[in-house]
């Protein structure tokens, strides 16, 4: 078994054999991947040693502590958090070898091909079409061949900079609509993918829609069975919402930060009826923060609890109220924007802009990543153990569902 | 432990918790309790006697070589969430946390102390149960050694052996309860009934200063009412949950409705932020560090979460909820009083103000 103090003589090893200051950063990063330090709970020759997860802060702090370069973890985020644990355990050993090191360095950025305009809450209801050319037939295990993708997927980060997507496509319209996916790895560079931004409510793009037009993908490139895409899929959303989930911050951290700052600097915005509601608000945010601290200890004393499906409900909420009445503080200067430019930011950073940017983008924290609607009904009947909603979609073939 | 508290249940906390529990299912059945708030002895006290002297639970906060068992408020916080749950009518929270909190800050507080850590007396501090940590409150006239005056929402005076009463003198006075006028006042809340008591040159013993001495008691009280709000709000969503499972309706169970579904959750959630704000300002007080904060925040946070728990059982019930019969109105009852207990939670924001730095205008 691989201790903390064996992990902490392995990263000496390795910034021994390459001093950072001497060694380029990608060169860097692939001798850390090939150590295993990269990410200690994967398997050996994948960038892990099959040591546990918690375990992974310990190389973080020495890496740092010696001044070394991280892969830019903020800017690959659907692919280490997404894509990467998908791919260990539903992807062939070639698969594997092909892809993860590549992603982890950040050399191949990934993006997700999943929500569609006419599929978001009911993502298992999507209609982008893959469809078999040459191998078997389609709906057939059989390998080989090329798959032929057509439709149109939205809400996708990062496909301008892309170069792989996880997509996942219909392969059989004829079963009901959670057995006829298969799960697939698109290359983003094929002729048939068209990626636009997506100008949101704050100006600017963070999101792109993209358009699949006769896009070819080889069998090899397809992810767990055909037909098994939705299973590979929760693998991929269980994982998003641990990464949504799992900051840790100090108090006043979040939004109430910013707010805070504002109503301390600046006393003549202050109104009594401001004053109730931003000490409403501040004790909220720190009840939150408190109750992700919870989690984190439950978590890393082995007994994880189910607190966790309701910290993006609460923050989500959060951040809405919290931001809304910071607007409002503003008085005159809440009649203004920062800028309505549109861009298309790598990074999206909550607190760097203003109020009516924050109140704005906010908005859609109850909206990404499951909607708050679909998450009442998630602890509803997972934690709470009440009855699921009646369903009339489970027995019926995809392509006789109401659209 | 210095940056973050620990706001988990120990394995030895949970022992606790399970032995607490245990005898309260056994002898503290929500029929029992209902009975018990209709006679003229609404405390259960041969409950508290097992309790306090049997599980030796009078005396956690109080260290082992002053009589007592020399445990934290982590501990006597998992046993208010239980008797929250339950809404036993036993004076823990008045005579094994305030008054106890209060003797222990008092330079003389040791033979009254060792007397209530034991369980073989109950003692109450004279101050209304609604005053804040921090708070004005009443004082009786001291003349002579002897105290005249009247002090009214005194919580479980009525099983009191001996009150320790403040003084227009600065001091805390312990004064047995035979000396005294007790009038029960009708209570909101009959687990936990106030009444006035009438000191008319009752004879009092100087423990120590009174202000010091009322500010930790009522800031300690105020922070593991929390626990309790905790156990009493877990309780509400338990029954409605049970209920909502069971009750049919338009050939379905009523809790497959998605507007109850969310409102359940949503409380679910609040609880959550419940549990983890109590088990902070339990374990600030435990530590003594961030303590203000901690018990401010808690406060401000549970009672609303604790009342709303209560009403949404009662209204998730329907018509059985109206009614003397169903114990859902023991919920509601304590919880309503506990929001206005040691401060309302408007009150804490107002504390959170000033500790905090976010000054009114």
């Amino acid at each position: 078994m691989i201790d903390a103090a064996e992990l902490r003589r392995r990263t000496q090893e390795l910034l021994a054999a390459h001093p950072p200051a001497d060694t380029g950063r990608l060169d860097f990063l692939h001798a850390r991947f090939d150590a295993g330090l990269a990410w200690v709970h994967f398997p050996e020759g994948l960038g892990g040693l099959g040591a546990p997860r918690s375990l992974q802060a310990v190389v973080d702090a020495e890496l740092e502590a010696a001044g070394a370069p991280d892969n830019d973890p903020r800017r690959i985020g659907i692919g280490l958090g997404m894509a990467a644990p998908t791919i260990l355990q539903y992807g062939t050993e070639e698969q594997k070898r092909r892809f993860l090191r590549p992603l982890w360095t950040g050399e191949e950025v990934w993006c997700q091909l999943f929500s569609e305009p006419g599929a978001g809450s009911d993502l298992a209801a999507l209609g982008t079409r893959a469809v078999r050319e040459g191998g078997g037939p389609s709906g057939s295990s059989g390998a080989g061949g090329d798959w032929v993708v057509n439709g149109q997927k939205v809400w996708t980060s990062s496909a301008h900079l892309a170069r792989w997507a996880i997509l996942i496509a219909r392969t059989d319209p004829d079963v009901p609509k959670h057995r006829g996916i298969t799960y697939f790895l698109c290359d983003m560079t094929d002729p048939g993918v068209e990626v636009r931004p997506l100008r949101q409510i704050t100006g600017e793009a963070e999101f792109n829609e993209v358009f699949l037009t006769d896009v070819r993908i080889p069998d090899s490139h397809r992810l767990g069975e055909v037909g098994d895409g939705w299973q590979v899929a929760r693998t991929t959303l269980n994982n998003e919402r641990v990464a949504i989930g799992g900051m840790r911050l100090p108090r006043e951290g979040g939004m109430i930060g910013p707010v805070a700052k504002t109503w301390r600097e600046r006393p003549e915005l202050r109104t009594h009826d401001l004053h109730q509601r931003l000490l409403k608000l501040w004790v909220e945010a720190e009840v939150a923060r408190l109750t992700g601290e919870r989690l984190r200890q439950q978590l890393a004393a082995g007994q994880p609890g189910p607190e966790g499906a309701g910290t993006k409900l609460t923050f989500a909420r959060l951040n809405q109220e919290i931001s809304g009445l910071e607007v409002e503080l503003l008085g005159e200067e809440g009649l203004l924007y920062d800028d309505w430019t549109m861009r298309r930011p790598e990074l999206v950073d909550f607190t760097g802009r203003d109020a009516g940017y924050r109140y704005l983008r906010s908005k859609g924290n109850s909206i990404e990543g499951g909607t708050s609607e679909v998450l009442l009904n998630i602890v509803a009947e997972r934690v709470l153990g009440l009855p699921a909603e009646p369903r009339t979609d489970k027995d019926v073939a995809w392509k006789d569902l109401a659209r | 432990m210095s940056t973050r508290p620990d706001l988990l249940y120990s394995e030895e906390e949970e022992a606790l918790r399970a032995a607490v529990r245990d005898l309260l299912t056994d002898h503290c059945d929500t029929a029992g309790v209902i009975a018990r708030i209709e006679t003229d002895a609404p405390h259960d006290l041969a409950l508290w006697k097992t309790l306090a002297d049997g599980m030796g639970l009078a005396g956690l906060l109080v260290p082992e070589d002053r009589g007592g068992q020399g445990a934290t408020h982590r501990e006597a916080a998992v046993v208010l969430e239980e008797l929250g749950r339950a809404v036993a009518p036993v004076p823990y929270l008045t005579s094994a946390v305030v008054a106890t909190e209060a003797l222990l800050a008092c330079a003389d507080g040791g033979e009254p102390l060792a007397a209530l850590a034991s369980g073989r007396r109950i003692g109450v501090l004279a101050v209304g149960l609604h005053t804040a940590p921090g708070a004005a409150f009443a004082t009786v006239r001291q003349e002579d050694g002897a105290l005249h005056g009247r002090l009214s929402g005194i919580a479980d005076a009525a099983v009191a052996d001996v009150l320790l009463v403040p003084a227009d003198d600065g001091g805390l006075y312990a004064v047995e309860a035979g000396a005294v006028t007790l009038t029960p006042q009708t209570s909101l809340d009959l687990t936990r009934p106030v009444a006035e008591v009438t000191l008319d040159g009752a004879p009092g013993h100087r423990l120590g200063d009174a202000e010091p001495a009322v500010r930790r008691a009522l800031r300690a009280g105020a922070g593991l009412l929390a626990s309790e709000q905790l156990g009493l709000a877990d309780r509400s969503l338990t029954e409605a949950l049970r209920h909502l499972k069971d009750r049919k309706q338009f050939n379905r169970p009523v809790g497959g409705f998605q507007a109850l579904k969310h409102r359940l959750a949503q409380l679910w959630l609040e609880i959550a932020g419940l549990r983890a704000a109590a088990r902070s300002a339990a374990d600030a007080l435990a530590t003594g560090e961030d303590t203000d904060v901690a018990v401010a925040v808690a406060q401000a946070y549970a009672a609303p979460v604790a009342v709303r728990a209560a009403e949404e059982a009662l209204q998730l019930h329907g018509g059985i909820g109206m009614t003397w019969e169903h114990p859902v109105h023991l919920y509601l009852k304590r919880a309503k009083a506990d929001s206005i207990a040691h401060g309302t939670a408007g009150a804490h924001r107002e504390a959170l103000a000033g500790l905090v730095d976010l000054r009114a205008p």
